[in-house]
């Protein structure tokens, strides 16, 4: 049984995937029988390239994905060169894990009633320093370059990609390579571009790839901070879907086959830039600059990511103001009243889409975390190492666009009728939350001391034994975390619960992201909260549940 | 173990995945009120509903909870950010052959969406709202917009839930005098640019204020009420593009961004980002003083030359799974109960459609005895009301704002 777990897995995450892309392909034909198509044809292709702004908005997912990847992980590599072994470093640290568990929709709420004209950024200083008795007229929120949008993802990918890097950094032994370059004279920063990054980068190519193609095709955050005229290709593809002309599901299918190669587009000219950083980190290398004057960009880099996480936390906190605020006007600091009416009158509404979020959310990560364990099990009694074919696999849905196979594999469930249903939902989630779980799960679990394995085995246990007994409960704080990733990633999920859900289950997700375009920036603030507060309880949990079954057990404690 | 462990959640998904039946579901009539509500108990009623404003939301929540109680209905509120998206799955449903079961039970709809789905024979397959119990109460000759819905006869098709009509909100501390035409707006937002802006289209409220612009600057507004052709429709939108190509450097953000509904537009006035907005409910207003989201120094006017007046209304797909329970619920609506508190504008603050005169004597005090809020003009003072146009010059209009405006170069 044992055996199929990979195939199975492999199974879970590509056959939604080549299933969704099937059924967009073949609309994008002209070949939908449901609705009249019957011909493949590039007429839809044709109506496409007459859609008004269509190059705009390609040029706008592609440019936003580029400069935010590259924003990113040029901060958090600056911030991990720059300050690896400090004290600050550590406190970073900590503060990944909450900074992740907050959902793309909160984080980009908070971030435009921090900086919108008349957020309170702008009351901080209004009108006593800049004289402007009303908020001036400037297109901040919404601006046509994606600024704003670039902002409210950066401000969530780094500290995702400092996770990712956390994780790979002790396996290429960094604090050695570090006193080497340290030893030959070279600064901290140039020290760890030359000698750590090559590696690094290695292990977390796949990340950074998974980051952009999200960055390209993100919808909820571009429908909150993004462009409006016109939105980003993903925002539009999704307008399309939902038209109640018919015709313009066609479009909307050949535009997510559009969107694959915009996204592909982007990863192309990723792995150029990675060519020519190469190429430039050669020249540089043997130039015999030492880079020893780097005190600037660390403080830079230092600056960038404390903001950065300082924006995310400082939005939520507004969010929670503006949900028990009566009357607040511009340029008052603080609400004129508080209020719990929002609260009061909205609760009782959250109930069915709390409910929905944490059954699909508990559904789908005890099933990738099942799934997960039983493919590491299977690897680590096969004697096997993980391949670069099943890493690919593994991030195969990360690194399609959401909306290209997520249309397709709605033509596809409406078709078995199976639209709707839970457990398509559920099977749908899944698809996106295995691939964290099981990387969060990979380390730890591979690196677990195989001794006590053999101790048990040598005493005349199974394998089977050996991993409920022993390796299971030592590393259930590993597994449980691994598991609070998959539930936050679940909650934090739109497009797939918008598209696959049918609007028969709603999620606090939806909910908020739905309310998002409109102006009850207390209910938007309340739903924001409850959105951000779940994943929160799940990492509680992680931390909480083995602190006490282990509380007798002084070995089990962590290392502190 | 481990491999029944693993086997399970195999098995589950399996059966999990396997198809149910859907139940069988004749349309129900409603001359027979009995046997309709004894096959609505137990039935749950998915009724799709624009969700952008919470405290409409809230109201359904209640209407909710009552005919749960009274009635043994479910009622789950789907709340669609636009009703086009509704009848696109309606239509993708019928396309796809299936005939019941469908998602959406009951759907707030009127308008353009309400044309699109009869048209395409997609409502229930015979006239039921105008024998719902409920209907004898209905104003229909106070209010023939409950009869046509923008120019198409609703033959009982769908059953009329509120009244609408355009009508302007300012903060009477900022701007003391606000325009009342087209003309004295451009005015005004040349002396003032930046104060003013409207929903992005196809938002319903930004489309029907592309629709006051219309009426105001067509040449021959009779040529409103028929049907569109490219002719036509060139020679009647001159003017009207001319007059917007003047506006938009002067509106709000230069027209380079919109809100997206008159809630996010309230919100610009409550921030001091615009000076004037606008909403389908006269009560918006006072409502949102109630809920002190708006400064009580705000107070509606309409424009000079009338502003446009239509009514809302509740529709059942043809492939409804619970259509006696949508008939319920539709009917629950339509009582002066529910209309008495939804004209509450504590609550929504949204006009009848029933004829007040001619209810009981204690109906009719309890709407007497509402008021309508400091910011509510009375009905005598909302002025001239303008019918809705064909649904084709709005089509129209939508497309070729889009491509005007919806994209900046």
């Amino acid at each position: 049984m044992l055996r199929l777990v990979p195939a199975g897995a492999f199974l879970v995450l590509i056959g939604p995937v080549l299933a969704g892309l099937l059924g967009a392909a073949l609309p994008a034909f002209g070949y939908l029988p449901a609705i009249g198509g019957e011909k493949l044809s590039l007429g839809p292709f044709g109506d496409l390239a007459a859609m008004p702004g269509l190059l705009r908005s390609c040029l706008l997912s592609l440019t936003i994905g580029l400069v935010t990847t590259a924003l990113s992980y040029v901060i958090v590599v600056a911030f991990i060169a720059g300050w690896r072994g400090t004290a600050l470093f550590r406190a970073m640290e900590r503060l990944v894990s909450p900074l992740l568990s907050v959902p793309h929709a909160a984080a980009a709420f908070g971030l435009a009633v921090l900086i919108m004209p008349s957020g309170f950024l702008v009351r901080l200083v209004s009108p006593w320093a800049t004289g402007w008795q009303r908020p001036p007229d400037i297109l901040i929120v919404n601006d046509p370059l994606g600024l704003a949008m670039m902002a409210g993802l950066i401000v969530k990918e780094i500290p995702f990609l400092l996770l990712v890097s956390l994780a790979a950094l002790p396996q290429i032994r960094a604090g050695q390579f570090g006193h080497v370059t340290a030893s030959l004279g070279y600064g901290r920063i140039a020290g760890f571009v030359f000698g750590v990054l090559p590696a690094l980068y290695r292990q977390i190519r796949l990340p950074v790839f998974a980051v952009l193609a999200y960055a390209t095709s993100v919808v909820d955050v571009a429908l909150i901070l993004g462009p409006t005229t016109p939105p980003p290709l993903a925002v539009r593809i999704l307008q399309w879907q939902a038209d109640p002309d018919l015709a313009m599901r066609f479009v909307a299918a050949s535009g997510a086959l559009l969107h694959l190669a915009v996204t592909g587009l982007a990863l192309l000219i990723w792995v150029f830039g990675e060519k020519a950083m190469a190429r430039l980190c050669a020249v540089l290398q043997t130039a015999g600059r030492r880079g020893r004057d780097d005190k600037v960009w660390r403080h830079l880099a230092v600056t960038l990511i404390s903001a950065s996480a300082f924006i995310v936390l400082a939005g939520i906190l507004l969010l929670a103001l503006w949900s028990i605020a009566g009357l607040w006007r511009y340029p008052d600091l603080l609400p004129e009243a508080f209020t719990l009416n929002v609260w009061v009158r909205s609760l009782p509404g959250f109930a069915v889409p709390l409910a929905n979020a944490v059954i699909i959310g508990i559904a789908s990560s005890l099933a990738a975390t099942a799934i997960a364990l039983g493919a590491l099990e299977y690897e680590s009694r096969a004697g096997l190492t993980p391949t670069i074919r099943a890493l690919v696999a593994l991030y195969l849905p990360l690194l399609v666009p959401q909306i290209a196979f997520l249309l397709g594999l709605n033509v596809v469930f409406i078709w078995a009728h199976l639209d709707g249903r839970l457990a398509a939902l559920v099977l749908v989630h899944l698809v996106f939350v295995f691939p964290y779980v099981l990387l969060s799960l990979s380390d730890p679990w591979r690196a677990w001391d195989r001794r006590y394995g053999l101790m048990a085995r040598a005493l005349r246990h199974g394998p089977d034994a050996v991993f409920w007994r022993i390796r299971l409960p030592m590393l259930l704080r590993p597994v449980l975390t691994a598991a609070a990733v998959g539930f936050a990633v679940s909650i934090g999920l739109y497009l797939p619960t918008l598209l696959i859900g049918a609007g028969r289950w709603p999620t606090i997700t939806t909910e908020a992201v739905a309310l998002a375009a409109g102006g009850n920036r207390r209910v938007i603030g309340a739903t924001a909260l409850l959105q951000a507060l779940l994943p929160f309880a799940g990492f509680t949990l992680a931390l909480v549940v083995p602190a006490l079954l282990f509380r007798d057990r002084r070995a089990m404690r962590p290392a502190a | 173990m481990i491999k029944t462990l693993l086997a399970a959640p195999f098995l589950t998904a399996s059966l999990a995945l396997a198809t149910l039946a859907p139940a069988a579901a004749q349309t129900p009539d409603p001359t027979n009120w009995d046997v309709v509500l004894s096959a609505a108990r137990g039935q749950t009623v998915y009724f799709h509903a624009w969700g952008g404003e919470p405290r409409i939301n809230d109201y359904i929540a209640w209407a909710g909870r009552t005919v749960k109680e009274r009635y043994g209905v479910s009622l789950v509120h789907v709340k669609v950010t636009d009703t086009a998206n509704v009848v696109s799955k309606i239509l993708a449903e019928k396309a796809a052959g299936r005939e019941e079961g469908g998602a959406v039970d009951l759907v707030w709809i009127n308008g353009e969406n309400f044309v699109a789905l009869k048209d395409a024979g997609m409502l229930l397959d015979r006239p039921w709202a105008n024998k719902l119990p409920n209907y004898r109460f209905v104003d229909v000759a106070g209010k023939p917009t409950v009869l046509t819905d923008f120019t198409v006869p609703v033959d009982g098709r769908e059953a009329p839930w509120g009244m609408a009509k355009l009508v302007f909100f300012h903060d009477t501390a900022i701007l003391a005098d606000p325009p009342k035409s087209m003309a004295a707006l451009l005015d005004w937002a040349k002396s003032d640019p930046g104060r003013f802006t409207y929903p992005q289209p196809p938002d319903f409220i930004g489309s029907t204020f592309l629709k006051q612009i219309l009426y105001e600057l067509v040449p021959d507004p009779a040529v409103l009420s028929r049907p569109a052709d490219e002719e036509t429709f060139k020679k009647a939108t001159a003017p009207f593009f001319a007059y917007l190509d003047e506006l938009t450097p002067y509106l709000w953000r230069q027209g380079r961004a919109y809100p997206q509904n008159y809630g996010a537009m309230r919100q610009l006035l409550a921030d001091s980002e615009v000076d004037i907005t606008f909403a389908f409910n006269p009560a918006d207003a006072s409502n949102a003083i109630a809920n002190n989201e708006l400064p009580d120094t705000v107070r509606s006017y309409v424009f000079d030359a009338g502003t446009i007046a239509n009514s809302h209304f509740l529709a059942i797909p043809f492939n409804a799974s619970a259509k006696a329970g949508a008939m319920v619920l539709a009917d629950f609506l339509l009582s002066p109960e529910a209309q008495i508190r939804k004209q509450d504008p504590n609550v929504w603050g949204d006009p009848t459609v029933l004829d007040v005169a001619a209810l009981g004597e204690d109906d009719r005090k309890r709407f007497a005895a509402l008021d309508l809020g400091i910011a509510t003009l009375p009905p005598e003072k909302l002025g001239l009301a303008l019918l809705e146009p064909h649904t084709s010059w709005l089509k129209r209009l939508e497309t070729e704002w889009a491509r005007r405006y919806g994209v900046n170069q």
